[in-house]
């Protein structure tokens, strides 16, 4: 079935106010969605309301992926129903090495009996490492655990490619990251590209579309998306800032802080 | 995602068998009592004399003040000599039927054919079953129950037994000492490595059970063994008592490592006193799991008191429901170039206590020793407990000594980032939970490790709700 991912008036608090204030969005298998803004906007909210965070209570709306109702999911649920978010700030885990938590994810997603071999996951997660340029060393350490902030952020990619999600959120992938990097982690979403994989990549710079080219781009203010258009929005924005978006809407404080 | 999690707080081990023991010596502490265990045993003289004045050191010493609360212990009410059988078994088949079941139950024959160079097994006050490799016996190592060795090994039992924790050193001690049955003597002779581990499996099955056993062991010059034990006992309403006494001799340029994983049930009190004897250059490793019973009062020490002597206590403790785990480790710096290092690890859930008592002392000739303590707690959830009390004694200027204490929770984001990728909350719990005993479930033999962390994945079932 090809993919389908439906947000609808989603409103999401956080500590009783209100971040996310009626977010619509389609994304379909194939597609790539930017959501480009300032810090502020909702845009990490948006990510983490999606994948379930305890913190955010989501206080209206709906969103289906394939006809299912997401925000009736518990966290692992949604994963195992194809959500998958790379996160901005991934938590570190002490004596749990990546490849027994890898291998503990894809098992999750498989029935009892039916785990995957020690020997064919070494290999796929060694071919995946390579790819992204990662030392094999990572395979044995922590999870995340002394990791640089780049380690990291291939790491989560790494994890995408393993888990192979129907639809894929990217929450700022490209901060911290220095441009080999950039370009090794861009290329790692590309390859993983499909007709039935839908990308939602949260971003602060359109650097990161330079190697992604979106479909769509987004732009969140005030805790809705503003403005949308296609990956030329993303080359403007880049090089005029968000204040002609300001001007046009008559947005003073793009923020949700005070609003 | 079907997998199927054992019940909450179950407590597998606490099914009891129907045996009848040959002797019961009735509840009560008298002196009558000492003398006829020391009869039954057919003891030396210098024994029975050994065990009345620890007798009587024991009715002199007050109980601790500090530690757990011992209100509901009774010494009135505990039985102190349960003799199970008549004799030893060699093999399985000369061991009593519904003993060898219950063994069975454990898996401990299982684990003596797959890898174990030797076994005893300990069920009640006795030592049921004892065997070793044949190899072993030909390089001179001797690996009996304590009883056997007064026999058997008069002179160098005499020359250990009692001289590294004498019966005053504590009113347990000297409980200990007074009416000690059972237990492991091994000794290994200069040079002899025993590279497959020593186990001894300690059992007890009746209600209101005493169970005092006796560990000495002696490693000779420049030798090395692995000593393992387990403990269980079923689930009764009343009180039992476990109060060990374990003295290790590590001569210059030895190594023992002593691997304890007690999970003892719910309502026993785990009152043991530990202690090593390091000499020059030599190692001495305590590996200590404490899951279950009701009250746990132990703290593994290492006197180092040859140069260079090197000691290590690597602790887990797990609390639950009404459940204290007070222990840590106690290292004594006596000579120069000594070290030690202590890693406790400790968890508290569904109002349980754990309390890290820890030792660090440097005598005047610790010249240039060096101490390194670490403590992590991870507490559970909002009604368990954790306490950090750390004790040094400095007597020299030229030393190390890091002391470094955590107390954490499991995080929400933590779980939060673990079951996005798909694990459930139990199963994130558990692999978080693993992750911080890790440093001391990688220290075990692989098929202790296998089974350790399976009862951490039975006890951490349901602590997040």
């Amino acid at each position: 079935m090809a993919t389908e991912f439906e947000i609808r008036g989603l409103k999401s608090s956080i500590e009783g106010k209100e971040i996310l204030k009626g977010i619509d969005l389609n994304i379909k298998g194939g597609e790539v969605h930017a959501i480009m803004g300032p810090n502020g906007t909702g845009k990490s909210t948006l990510a983490s309301a999606l994948m379930g965070h305890p913190k955010y209570e989501v206080t209206d709306g709906t969103v289906t992926l394939n006809g299912e109702d997401v925000l009736e999911m518990a966290v692992d649920e949604r994963a195992r129903a194809g959500l998958f978010l790379a996160m901005q700030y991934p938590s570190e885990i002490t004596g749990v090495t990546n490849a027994d938590f890898l291998r503990s994810a894809i098992n999750a997603r498989r029935e009892e009996g039916n785990e995957i071999s020690l020997i064919k996951f070494i290999r796929q997660m060694e071919k995946k490492m390579k790819e992204l340029e990662m030392n094999p060393e990572f395979m044995h350490r922590y999870l995340n655990e002394g990791f640089s902030g780049g380690e990291k952020k291939r790491n989560e990619i790494l994890q995408m490619m393993l888990l192979e999600p129907k639809l894929v959120i990217l929450d700022e992938i490209d901060s911290g990251l220095d441009i080999d990097a950039l370009r090794i982690v861009a290329e790692g979403v590309n390859a993983m590209r499909a007709e039935d994989r839908g990308f939602l990549i949260i971003t602060h710079y359109q650097r990161l579309l330079n190697y992604i080219t979106p479909d769509h781009v987004h732009v969140m203010m005030q805790g809705r998306i503003v403005k949308s258009g296609g990956p030329e929005l993303a080359q403007r924005l880049e090089a005029e800032g968000y204040d002609w978006v300001k001007e046009e809407l008559g947005i003073v404080d793009e923020t949700v802080g005070q609003a | 995602m079907a997998k199927q999690m054992p019940d909450l707080e179950e407590y597998k081990y606490g099914f009891r068998d129907e045996h009848k023991a040959i002797f019961q010596s009735g509840k009560g502490l008298t002196e009558e009592i000492v003398r006829t265990i020391s009869e039954m045993k057919g003891e030396p003289e210098w024994m029975l004399k050994f065990r009345l004045k620890s007798l009587e050191q024991f009715r002199k010493m007050e109980m601790p003040k500090w530690g757990g609360n011992m209100d509901d212990l009774d010494f009135e009410e505990i039985q102190y000599y349960v003799k199970p059988s008549e004799k030893q078994g060699k093999t399985w088949e000369e061991v009593p039927e519904e003993i060898k079941a219950t063994f069975d139950k454990l898996g401990i024959p299982e684990a003596e054919q797959k890898f174990l160079a030797g076994v005893s097994a300990q069920y009640e006050s006795e030592v049921v079953y004892h065997s070793m490799q044949e190899e072993l016996t030909k390089q001179g190592v001797i690996f009996s129950d304590t009883d056997s060795a007064i026999r058997e090994y008069p002179e160098i039992f005499k020359e250990y037994f009692g001289t590294v924790i004498p019966p005053a050193d504590n009113k347990f001690a000297a409980l200990n000492s007074a009416v000690w049955s059972g237990g492991s003597f091994i000794y290994v002779p200069k040079g002899v490595q025993c590279t497959v581990p020593l186990q001894a499996y300690f059992r007890i099955n009746s209600e209101n059970m005493g169970q005092f056993e006796r560990t000495l062991i002696i490693a000779d010059e420049g030798s090395s063994v692995h000593y393992v034990e387990g403990c269980t006992a079923p689930v009764y309403s009343t009180n039992s008592l476990h109060s060990a006494v374990v003295e290790i001799i590590v001569k210059k340029d030895a190594r023992v490592r002593y691997t304890t994983i007690q999970n003892w049930a719910p309502n026993i009190y785990n009152l043991v006193t530990k202690r090593a004897v390091a000499e020059e250059n030599a190692t001495m490793e305590w590996v200590d799991g404490n899951i279950g019973s009701k009250l746990t009062m132990k703290y593994p020490a290492v006197v180092l008191k040859g140069r260079g002597a090197k000691g290590m206590v690597l602790s887990i403790a797990v609390a639950g429901k009404g459940q204290h785990q007070d222990a840590g480790a106690k290292m004594i710096h006596l000579a120069p170039d000594t070290s030690s290092t202590i890693v406790s690890k400790s968890i508290s859930k569904h109002g349980g206590k754990v309390t890290y008592r820890g030792l660090a002392s440097f005598g005047r000739n610790a010249e240039g020793a060096k101490a390194n303590i670490k403590c992590d707690t991870l507490i559970m959830d909002d009604q368990s407990t954790s306490d950090t009390i750390p004790y040094n004694e400095i007597m020299n200027d030229n030393i190390t000594l890091e002391h470094e204490a955590t107390v954490s929770k499991v995080s929400e984001d933590q779980l939060f980032y673990l079951m996005s990728r798909g694990l459930s909350d139990a199963e994130a719990t558990q692999m978080i939970v693993m992750g911080f005993i890790e440093p001391f479930t990688k220290e075990l033999p692989m098929e202790y490790a296998v089974e350790m962390n399976r009862l951490i994945k039975m006890e951490m079932e349901g602590s997040i709700g």
